[in-house]
């Protein structure tokens, strides 16, 4: 038996390709994950279903109006974009019972037992001429004040905010503060020729 | 000088490369399991909107894009009157079948999934900032009549 020692590998070039993989992964990686702001659109509308006439209280309603030149109305009144979330805020809470505000229905609901459920409903109105980042925004600052309302009822049932919770939970939270917005068919002013 | 030079016999020991190949191949590994390659070339100019309200969408397996925005090349097909294309898969369709290419985007990517998932899959818009809501408002018209009715408005992180 002879004893020959097997000679060494060489691993240098190894290191060379495996570089070379690393950068090409590197180059056509991407990090960043799907983002943005989920919704739900309203299903198909059907010929054996008649339109329903929903009939919904004045005060039930919160009508958010864009126009052609991104300005923003709510119930009427003309506001910029970041007092809209304190606006939404209160219409979804009432925390005063006002008359003016929405109502609210007591429902039963799991894990957090008899709560006030708003019936309060977002109409947003869109001109076709609106942009679509002040679209964006109107719909963030919507979802912001659901969100921070569903923490405040999170935090105070659960001890926790919202996104920690498990998913029942959430669901409970969502079911007590829950997101109604209904856009209405968007209308064309931005269209016609501007009045002289 | 002459001591400083003594001890010169001494070889300075070989570096071992071994575990080098080593730490590469962890970095390879992380980037091949986080990578994806991009699937579609892109034909629009698209800056997404920024939010605060952003959620992660679950499984990237489960969306499908649609572009909107203005067009990079000249020639691509364009909506009337000719500023906003709109991009499925890998090319701009034109406005007279706008109707028919999104009822078979919508049904191919339906097919292309197992039938337990296709509830889930969601219709991803990306559409420019600048893009007025009347193109916006024809695919979500499309994609209502289609069933498809997960969707989500693209849009990157802002802080307040």
């Amino acid at each position: 038996m002879s004893k020959r020692k097997t000679p060494g590998l060489n691993t240098g070039a190894m290191s060379d390709i495996s570089f070379l993989l690393l950068t090409f992964f590197l180059l056509t990686s991407s990090i960043n994950t799907e983002q943005g702001i989920p919704r739900k659109l309203p299903p198909p509308k059907t010929d054996d279903t008649e339109e329903q006439i929903v009939d919904i209280k004045r005060r039930n309603v919160l009508e958010v109006v864009v126009n052609y030149l991104d300005q923003v109305s709510c119930n009427g009144e003309v506001i910029m974009v970041s007092e809209l979330k304190d606006k939404a805020k209160e219409f979804f809470s009432n925390p005063t019972n006002s008359d003016e505000l929405p109502e609210k229905q007591n429902q039963l609901i799991e894990g957090i037992g008899d709560y006030a459920v708003s019936k309060g409903v977002v109409s947003l109105l869109n001109d076709q001429g609106t942009s679509y980042d002040m679209y964006v925004q109107v719909q963030n600052e919507l979802q912001r004040a659901v969100n921070e309302l569903r923490d405040e009822t999170a935090l105070q049932y659960f001890g926790k905010k919202f996104s920690v919770l498990d998913s029942a939970a959430q669901k409970s939270v969502a079911k007590a503060i829950p997101m109604s917005i209904s856009e209405a068919p968007p209308m064309d002013y931005g269209a016609k020729p501007a009045a002289q | 000088m002459s001591r400083f030079k003594s001890n010169n016999k001494k070889e300075t020991p070989e570096l071992n490369m071994g575990s080098m190949s080593d730490i590469i191949f962890m970095f390879l590994f992380f980037f091949m399991v986080i990578t994806t390659m991009r699937e579609a070339s892109l034909k629009v100019h698209f800056t997404a909107p920024k939010a605060t309200e952003i959620q992660k969408l679950e499984k990237k397996s489960l969306v499908a894009n649609i572009y909107i925005g203005a067009p990079i090349n000249k020639n691509e097909n364009t909506l009337p009157p000719g500023e906003v294309s709109v991009q499925l898969n890998d090319q701009t369709i034109k406005a007279e079948e706008l109707v028919t290419e999104v009822q078979n985007f919508i049904g191919t990517e339906k097919e292309s999934r197992d039938a337990d998932e296709r509830d889930k899959l969601t219709f991803s818009l990306k559409v420019d900032k600048s893009v007025q809501m009347r193109y916006v408002n024809t695919i979500k018209q499309e994609l209502r009549k289609n069933n498809a009715l997960k969707i989500n408005y693209a849009a990157n992180k802002r802080e307040n």
